[in-house]
């Protein structure tokens, strides 16, 4: 069987309270060992001498756009653009074309993944019929095929007794149910985030108060059903602090934060381009301190994308008519170091945990940690390594960032899957 | 460099200083028997009006014009858009035609800085969506300057559906530039709270005549409603409550003017009487259109 050693790595794992120089040994796919000056002769050797050690990161909201946008991405190229970010599991949201809220489309999301994707790939489930808001999709079916949350991502459940009788089916089969908290009377027509930037402008505003009435009718409905309930790209002050309220009172409520809301803010973004617009809207500055102190002090959970891709030509028209998203799997961990670790707001063990640890915990995945036995899905970083983004070489089909020739300082540089490298930065380039 | 005129906010004092005296030059062209100069001889405007627009698009066109430049004018419909082309590919292609200068309309805020990052041709944004108007607030100076002699210290009122006014937003811009007293005055929907936060010397207030007292510039705004996506008030409240009528002007001082950037809805905005009255420059404002929007096409293609 095929053999691995990653030798002399600093091993961080907060599933096993690990953080310190070890060897990792990796047979047939799985994890054998973690153990310092372990004695695998014969085995393929990685020297991860000055490097980090960590399971493999999970991306728990991606848009891969297939079936039905494959000319925007496919399940091979998000697949590539996440490895290449440093990611072994994504998640797919379900807004494809049909959308995903059968077990049909859930198998037929796993098998193209199993022939094409160099990662794992995970659907998440419709909660209502066509993401349509008016009756639940068929949530025990789409889980016998293989989803591991529902959500109506990129719409938001509006129904009220929907959303509870949703809790109550996705509780009973223990999947979480993920809300894109947005309130669409408040933020009716939107394009940015409501403030002085929106003003100044002329652009029509997304306001605050839209996600936030949602995300606390939400807590609201979790302590009713008990379910487990998980807000989707949280990027208000006040959604925060009522995460926060609801963990204080024990609800199974988690939350989790893309990298572009806490990188940056309405103030950042270039006027009028169509790389900085995406729901939610980038907030202002006092909502990217929150979610940043939620991510250090664990009242937001972990890091997910939301990496949403676009065809060119969908993003090159005036702002109003431009579609909503960005990618970011290739630049998620960079700005991660840059705005969490480099300015010691987190540690390396706390960066694993929301990239790896937590996101795997939420969804119930055999995955975000090194026990004996686990997986061989492993992340491999490099603190020090400076490197520059070119959108023009990433893995995705779409270039819709705003990250186009940032600098980042620590990065990954490896990317292995069940013990076989499916991305490594010294042979990417 | 002078590359375009995309909005007032980002233009240096000294530079809108420069037009409206070279506006001033220009004043007088029409009392001249010869009305047409040659400074822009053999130069082309295009004239790209995605939005309707009678005086704007005639006033740009007139002013290419006497000094002599040929201009061409393209409205939405009729053209390649209504055939569903994207607006990208419209100046791409007008682009490739090598004009000197593009003046664009659009209902899209931010639409003609999108393409001014794309185009390498100059852009003059002739109003985008509920952004900026920045030919309106030069010709409006030039009407203030013409009465007052002076921006600086005057208390201007603004009143209207501020929150989709880009003729507001550029004036407020230009007119903190030079040390106004800003009111905005609207109903408290249309009157977004952070408008106080766009630039020095700003304040709102939802009370009419609250603006209007010591006012020595009465700026009514024409209501919008092609922009309005809900109803915030019954038409009827609006204009019980925000129409200008003279018994408000005599809480202005005595020698204050009326501006209405048009086209007027009589007993809507202004009442009949406001229109017709002494105080009422409307007419100037469309004269000096012209004269600034000819030290605007002179700035960027004499260069």
């Amino acid at each position: 069987m095929r053999e691995l050693l990653i030798r002399n790595g600093r091993v961080v794992d907060p599933s096993t309270q690990r953080d310190g120089i070890a060897d990792v040994f990796i047979r047939g796919g799985n994890i054998v060992a973690v153990a310092p000056n372990f004695d695998a002769a014969g085995a393929k050797v990685f020297d991860a001498s000055g490097l980090v050690v960590a399971p493999g990161f999970v991306d728990m909201h991606v848009h891969l756009r297939e079936p039905g946008f494959e000319y925007a991405e496919t399940i091979e190229s998000g697949a590539k653009a996440a490895a290449a970010g440093g990611f072994t599991t994504i998640c797919a949201m379900p807004n494809t074309s049909p959308v995903n809220d059968s077990a049909t489309v859930t198998s037929y999301i796993v098998e193209r993944a199993r022939r094409h994707a160099i990662v794992k790939v995970l659907p998440i489930g419709a909660i209502t019929k066509n993401s349509a808001g008016e009756e639940l999709a068929g949530i025990g079916s789409m889980k016998n095929a293989g989803i591991v949350a529902i959500s109506d991502d990129g719409k938001p459940v509006m129904n009220a007794r929907l959303m509870r009788r949703a809790m109550e089916v996705a509780g009973s089969l223990g999947l979480p149910v993920i809300n894109h908290c947005e309130d669409l009377t408040l933020s009716a027509g939107g394009d940015m985030h409501e403030g002085a930037e929106s003003v100044r402008l002329g652009l029509r505003g997304i306001p605050s108060c839209s996600e936030d009435v949602m995300v606390a009718r939400d807590i609201l409905l979790a302590e009713v059903t008990g379910a487990h309930y998980h807000v989707a790209h949280i990027s208000t002050h006040h959604s925060v602090q009522m995460v926060g309220f609801a963990k204080s009172r024990g609800l199974a409520v988690t939350c989790e934060a893309t990298p572009h809301h806490f990188a940056l803010s309405d103030r950042r973004m270039i006027p009028y381009d169509s790389n900085y617009k995406m729901k939610p809207p980038l907030r202002g500055t006092s909502d990217a301190e929150m979610v940043l102190d939620g991510l250090a002090n664990g009242t937001v959970d972990a890091i997910a994308t939301d990496h949403a891709p676009h065809a060119g030509s969908e993003k090159m028209q005036e702002f109003e008519r431009c579609p909503f998203g960005v990618i970011g799997l290739e630049t998620a961990i960079g700005l991660a170091f840059r705005d969490l670790v480099h300015p010691g707001k987190i540690g390396l063990s706390r960066l694993v945990e929301l990239f790896s640890t937590a996101p795997a915990r939420i969804l119930k995945l055999n995955a975000g940690t090194l026990r004996p036995g686990a997986p061989a899905d492993l992340t491999i970083l490099d603190t020090g390594r400076e490197w520059t983004y070119d959108v023009n070489k990433s893995f995705s089909k779409s270039r819709n960032s705003p990250f186009d020739g940032e600098r980042f300082k620590g990065g990954p540089v490896a990317t292995i899957v069940n013990g076989a490298f499916v991305w490594r930065a010294d042979s990417a380039a | 460099m002078f590359a375009g005129l995309l909005g007032i906010e980002g233009l240096d004092r000294r530079v809108i200083e420069a037009i409206l005296d070279r506006a001033k030059d220009f004043q007088a062209v029409p009392g001249q028997p010869l009305k047409r100069l040659d400074a822009l001889r053999g130069r082309m405007m295009v004239n790209l009006f995605f939005e309707a627009s009678t005086r704007t698009r005639t006033s740009f066109e007139i002013a290419a014009k006497r000094l002599g430049a040929d201009t061409i004018s393209i409205t939405a419909a009729g053209s390649s858009v209504s055939k569903g082309e994207s607006l990208v590919d419209t100046l791409n292609t007008l682009g490739a035609m090598h004009p000197d200068v593009i003046v664009m309309r659009h209902a899209a805020s931010g639409a003609p800085h999108f393409l001014a990052r794309h185009l390498p041709v100059p852009i003059v944004n002739a109003g985008d969506g509920t952004h900026e108007h920045p030919t309106q607030a030069l010709l409006d100076a030039r009407t203030i300057l013409d009465r007052t002699g002076k921006l600086e210290g005057l208390h201007v009122a603004i009143i209207g559906d501020i929150a989709h006014s880009r003729v507001a937003r550029s004036n407020v811009h230009l007119l903190s530039k030079f040390g106004a007293k800003i009111v905005l005055c609207g109903p408290a929907s249309l009157l977004p709270k952070q408008l106080a936060e766009m630039a020095p010397g700003v304040t709102l207030t939802t009370d009419m005549k609250q603006a209007i007292k010591g006012a020595d510039v009465v700026m009514m705004l024409r209501v919008q409603l092609e922009r309005i996506h809900e109803p915030a008030s019954p038409a009827g409240e609006y204009f019980a409550f925000y129409g200008l009528r003279l018994e408000h002007l005599q809480l202005a001082r005595p020698d204050a003017i009326v501006m209405h950037p048009g086209p007027i809805n009589r007993g809507r905005e202004l009442s009949s009487e406001v229109a017709d009255s002494q105080r009422s420059v409307i007419l100037n404002q469309v004269e000096n259109g012209i004269a600034v929007r000819m030290a605007v096409l002179e700035r960027i293609l004499s260069q």
